[in-house]
């Protein structure tokens, strides 16, 4: 650990002049210039080329969805060229011997042209198969290292709402890139689609008829969807990504407490060459990656799965992973159907399928809100939140971490029966069980885990950290020696915000005029149930009593020193 | 009231600041700084030999080689190009990160936030403006101007909402009647396997037997790909024979069945996925999609899982020369749920 | 297959029985054993064939002398086989799913230890009690000689007739109750096991008889599985071979699992001075 030192310098010596001993382009000559004159190349760079943006492996998460995306735009570029968006039927005369002259789409047919006969086509198709998992992946990954994090609160609330709009419409788009080869997986989804249309109440067949062009399967779903694929939901993603980055630019990037991070700076490495050459880099990491992960996995084997027809059907017909929760979803649900005069309400697929997609985004995009109107708090946050110190949102997270998890693995509760050797329907039936009772232990198991470790975190401020040595004292008491721990961590572990219980106030003024009370009851009663898992930090005079404590009375007993805490 | 009541920010340890700038061992042991040099030039420096294998074995490697090693059995070009790709690319990315870290400065800087917001004279400004364009305008007094233009820029939507409404045909009564309703099968219509369409004999089949089958005219369709996809995504059907003494045959369906030889839809009542997975010992037959679970010797009630909804059964007979027949088409519309659907017929466990 | 041992074909079956007995004494109690005690004390006829003495000793118990089944107290300890078929009882003997160690649900593969005269010889008595399809011929699961074209249309039945269980690769699928298709691939499975399987609809699996599946379509669809296997997989690493739930299971623990490590290095700060 660094010794705690002064403020150090904002303009570190790093105005190291140039081998030649002048600036690189010294009085904005040749290309800048010309492009200066045209554009004000240095007024829009000015300031801008040294932004400072903090280091840290969680703020890299959200990079790895970006860079898939610029993967995704490559490597579609590239299946675009031979990849042809028809539902008319061929006889398949190629080289992949065992699909020799059976009948199939333009769209399968060219997806194993583009697999057998272009030289890298199965290897790109597979990257960007592996970056469509990756992108939906990072993003959640990244949106939860937000959510743990407050780093939703404001001013950062739309940021947020633009990242729920981009994961609901990652979703649309992966689905929509997964039914475009009309293999016999894809197909089964697309079947699973139009179900799922039709049981929407009072508009679902016409919205189906209106979707497939009549009825499933029609000659016009892939070419639609391909358009859907490739320019409709690609288009908004960009455009969005466009404002999320550029919202991040204005707010400049929140920051882990530390010694000398506060609220009203940002600390770090300047973008250019550092945070250049670092984000840079990371790109060609994560496109290494995924085209390494598509030279050695295998993945959507497409020509193993033979051509759709809707006849034919394979045990195991999964949707991709982020698809898996409402797969899930629709397999427990109770054959819940309402059969009232000649109608039918579908409410088994409905309700898990439009209605659970509904609740996770509406759910994500309201939280933020809701928290705000708890807390009342309105003030900018810039100092992430450790989450052990907002011990309800932490729990809250990791609840739906786990409900969202119960109904993935309930989307491959038939992959599970057979690994393992268990019943489907136990499985089943365990699964409608554990979708409830899960979340709500996760909840409480968070919460007692958060309270204990602001405890430990106390213990450390108070007392410092344990040493691992034994003293034995000369009357014959034994104590464990505990070492100061530095200045940086306790200012670390000490700085963040508190929430003091209210008083809910009047509802009327002091005239007896009713007015909108600032704090209601319920309020009051919400928050405090919302930081009751908060401890209280120790005062500056705790602290130094605690030291003076420790370093003069080393005869007292461990024991003595946790009763002491713990009673705080 | 204000926030600092809602929040209080005390700092028992006072900020001890951005923490002392410590070098790195390469900032003080030149063998270290050009030890790193070399590893990231080396980084950049393998690339272009790795471009160049690529392109040896894009030119050079056959589609027919494969490779075999640790359990991998690929094709060779596919694993050459992308080994090498992807090492490449890899290789860039590591060694500039590596510049970043050892060897361009690490000096952390800190640079001051603004609030997010404007400031009061910038609002006042802005303010100012729009109420000078506001003025301008004259909108205040052209109350007329306002209210056409509030309806006249929402009503252009609707022409571009209608515009959608080509997009399929449109499924009123008769629609519906002429597809998601109906499938081809008719009375005399032969049962056949599906794929090689080969009639079926009734004494042929054994107990335990399941035929994936299909009717008998869906070759009309072969012409047309569309229609014939259409079709078997509603006519397509299962024939399975039980021992009539261990299955319920209620009354009504008595002359639907042919000694035990029974027909059903293969298309899930749930959302349409095509089942065949039939368990011949407990008549079950399971969706491979969402598991929902038919009794095959009850008449196709749901027996588990999300299926709201009997399997539709497909009255059959035998004609002149034993071959199996439909007695008529699906007594109710086959697949998955749709609003408009009567599902007062269907089924249920216990009708007679 | 090797000749075995006369001493290790005597003293199997002796174990194989002490098993069964011991799975009645777990199921039925004490009056359970009471038939098939019986059974195994009636003296065996001297005249009787290899095939015959097989069966008695290690059939017999569940299936009766004569095949005809054992109930005990109205329940069935092992189903009327009389008219199984020489094929189901070459199925289930070299694929070791009989004799059966103890009540199952669904016998599993295990190791066969009878030879293929062993087999063959109880298949035939079996046979011989009622009707049932008969053994295959090798030429009728012989998959030499067909056409790429022929082997693809068997691909197409493939998929219409077996992959709903047994997935697009033939590597099995959960059914009902914890019933399950086994999986079609790997150490064993011969494409007379198949035959057979696909003939005599072995456990839950449906019959599929050579009036609806003709011979050559079956040696086209065993040929289309062995060759979807036996082909180099194009794209790498198959994962299982079960679909998308291994390969999201790769995205996370491979893809973002390894990227985390990269953020992890990018972001540390590396050796210092001090």
């Amino acid at each position: 650990m660094a010794k705690p030192t002064t403020v150090s310098s904002d303009s570190p010596a790093l105005d190291v002049a140039t081998p030649e001993g002048k600036k690189p382009l010294a009085g904005l000559g040749g290309p800048a210039g010309w492009l200066d004159d045209r554009v004000g190349l240095a007024k829009l760079s000015k300031g801008n080329l040294r932004k400072v943006f903090p280091d840290h492996w969680s703020f890299l998460l959200g990079e790895i969805a970006l860079y898939s995306f610029i993967i995704l735009l490559l490597t579609g570029v590239f299946l675009t060229i031979w990849f042809k968006p028809s539902m008319a039927e061929v006889e398949y005369q190629g080289t992949y011997q065992l699909l020799r002259g059976l009948p199939m789409s333009e769209a399968y047919q060219s997806t194993l042209t583009l697999s057998f006969d272009v030289r890298g086509g199965l290897l790109v198709r597979q990257v960007h198969h592996w970056a469509a998992m990756l992108f939906v992946a990072a993003a959640t990954v990244h949106m939860l290292r937000i959510f743990f994090t407050g780093a939703f609160r404001k001013p950062r609330e739309i940021n947020w709402l633009i990242g729920i709009g981009l994961l609901s419409m990652a979703l649309i788009e992966g689905f929509a890139g997964y039914s475009l080869p009309d293999d016999l997986l894809s197909g089964t989804g697309l079947r699973f689609v139009d179900g799922l249309i039709r049981s929407i109440p009072i508009i679902g067949t016409w919205a189906e008829f209106l979707v497939f062009g009549g009825e499933f399967p029609g000659t016009i779903i892939v070419p639609r969807l391909y358009m859907v694929h490739i320019l409709l939901v690609p288009g908004l993603l960009l455009a969005l990504i466009g404002a999320h980055l550029a919202l991040v630019v204005y707010h400049k990037h929140t920051q882990y407490p530390g010694p000398g991070r506060t609220e009203k700076n940002v600390v770090g490495y300047p973008l250019f060459p550092v945070y250049m050459a670092k984000a840079g880099g990371f790109f060609f990491i994560v496109f290494g990656v995924t085209v390494l992960m598509g030279t050695f996995l295998s993945i959507n084997p497409v020509w193993k799965f033979g051509p759709y027809t809707p006849n034919q059907i394979t045990a195991g017909s999964q949707p991709d992973w982020y698809m898996g929760f409402v797969e899930g979803a629709i397999r427990i649900f109770p054959p819940i159907e309402w059969h009232l005069g000649h109608t039918t309400w579908s409410w088994q697929i409905f309700l898990p399928g439009v209605g659970m997609l509904g609740l996770l985004f509406g759910g994500l995009a309201a939280y933020p809100f809701i928290e705000a109107w708890i807390t009342g708090d309105k003030s900018e946050h810039h100092l992430l939140d450790r989450p052990r110190n907002a011990p309800t949102r932490t729990s809250f997270g990791v609840a739906g971490i786990t409900w969202y998890a119960m109904f993935w693995i309930a989307g491959g509760n038939d992959i599970l029966a057979n690994t393992f050797g268990g019943s489907l329907n136990a499985i089943t039936w365990a699964m409608r069980f554990a979708v409830w009772v899960a979340p709500v232990l996760a909840f409480i198991i968070t919460r007692r885990a958060c309270m204990s470790l602001q405890r430990n975190d106390q213990d450390r401020v108070l007392h410092g950290a344990e040493s691992g040595v034994i003293v034995r004292t000369p009357d014959g008491g034994y104590y464990e020696d505990h070492m100061p721990i530095p200045t940086d961590e306790a200012y670390t572990l000490t700085q963040h915000a508190e929430y003091p219980s209210l008083e809910p106030t009047a509802a009327v003024d002091e005239n007896g005029v009713p007015m909108p009370a600032q704090v209601t009851k319920r309020r009051a009663r919400v928050r405090d149930w919302f930081f009751r898992a908060n401890l209280a930090k120790p005062s500056a005079d705790e602290i130094a009593a605690a030291h003076s404590h420790g370093d003069e009375a080393h005869e007292v007993e461990a024991s003595d020193e946790h009763k002491a805490v713990s009673q705080h | 009231m204000s926030s600092e009541v809602e929040v209080t920010r005390s700092h028992p340890v006072p900020d001890p600041g951005i923490p002392e700038h410590v070098e790195r061992w390469v900032d003080v042991d030149p063998a270290a700084s050009r030890r790193a040099e070399r590893q990231i030039a080396a980084c950049f420096g393998a690339v272009p030999l790795l471009a160049l294998g690529f392109i040896v074995v894009y030119f050079f490697v056959p589609k027919t080689w494969a490779i075999q090693f640790a359990g991998l059995h690929a094709q060779a070009q596919n694993f050459w190009l992308g080994l090498l790709g992807g090492v490449a690319i890899l290789l860039v990315g590591i060694g500039a990160v590596q510049w970043a870290r050892l060897i361009m400065g690490d000096h952390e800087i800190s640079e001051e936030r603004h609030p997010a917001g404007s400031t009061a004279e910038d609002r006042e400004q802005a303010l100012d403006e729009v109420h000078e364009g506001i003025t301008q305008s004259d909108l205040p007094r052209r109350k007329l101007i306002s209210t056409t233009l509030k309806i006249a820029l929402p009503s252009l939507a609707l022409p571009a909402l209608v515009t959608l409404l080509d997009m399929g045909p449109w499924p009123g009564p008769g629609m519906r009647a002429a597809t998601i309703e109906t499938t081809i099968w008719a009375e005399g219509v032969h049962l056949v396997t599906d794929v090689t369409y080969r009639r079926i004999k009734a004494v042929d089949m054994v107990v335990g037997e399941l035929v994936n089958a299909a009717p008998e005219n869906i070759q009309d369709l072969n012409n047309d790909p569309a229609a014939k996809a259409a079709a078997t995504a509603k006519a397509a059907i299962i024939i399975v024979r039980m021992d009539p003494n261990t299955i319920k045959i209620p009354q009504s369906r008595k002359d639907w069945q042919v000694d035990g030889i029974l027909c059903y839809s293969k298309i899930c009542t749930h959302v349409g996925c095509p089942i065949s997975l039939w368990e011949h010992q407990t008549h079950h037959l399971l969706c491979p999609c969402h598991q929902s679970t038919f009794d095959l010797g009850n008449s196709g009630v749901v027996v588990f899982g999300p299926a709201a909804r009997s399997l539709p059964q497909l009255p059959i007979t035998t004609d002149s020369e034993g071959y199996l027949v439909a007695r008529s088409g699906f007594t109710v519309p086959v697949g998955p749920s749709y609003f408009e659907r009567d599902s007062t017929h269907d089924y249920q466990n216990g009708d007679n | 297959m090797s000749e075995r041992p006369r001493r290790r074909t005597r003293r199997s079956p002796l174990r194989r029985a002490a098993l069964i007995g011991a799975a009645l004494v777990v199921m039925g109690g004490v009056s359970a054993i009471a038939a098939p005690t019986v059974s195994n004390a009636s003296p065996l006829p001297t005249e009787v064939g290899t095939g015959a003495q097989i069966f008695i000793k290690n059939c017999a118990s569940c299936h009766g002398m004569n095949g005809e089944g054992v109930t005990v107290n109205g329940t069935a300890i092992g189903p009327n086989i009389q008219n199984a078929g020489a094929a189901a009882v070459s199925f289930q003997m070299s694929s070791g799913r009989m004799p059966m160690a103890g009540q199952q649900q669904q016998s599993r593969r295990t190791t066969n230890t009878f030879s293929a005269d062993e087999i063959k010889a109880v298949a035939e008595y079996v046979g011989a009690l009622g009707s049932g399809p008969g053994l295959p011929t090798a030429s009728q699961y012989d998959t030499s000689g067909l056409t790429a074209d022929q082997i693809a249309k068997g691909g197409e039945l493939f998929r219409t007739n077996c992959s709903a269980c047994h997935n697009y690769a033939g590597k099995g699928g959960a059914l009902s109750n914890g019933n399950y298709a086994p999986p079609l691939t790997g150490t064993g499975v011969t494409n007379q096991e198949i035959w057979e399987a696909v003939r005599t609809g072995p456990q839950n699996m449906p019959v599929f008889s050579p009036t609806q599946l003709s011979d050559q379509d079956v040696q086209t669809m065993i040929a289309y599985l062995s060759d979807v296997n036996s082909s180099p997989d194009s794209g790498g690493y198959t994962l299982g071979g079960i679909g998308p739930v291994t390969e999201g299971a790769a995205a996370w623990i491979i893809g973002i699992g390894g990227l985390v490590g990269f953020a992890l290095w990018i972001a540390s700060r590396g050796a210092r001075a001090r």
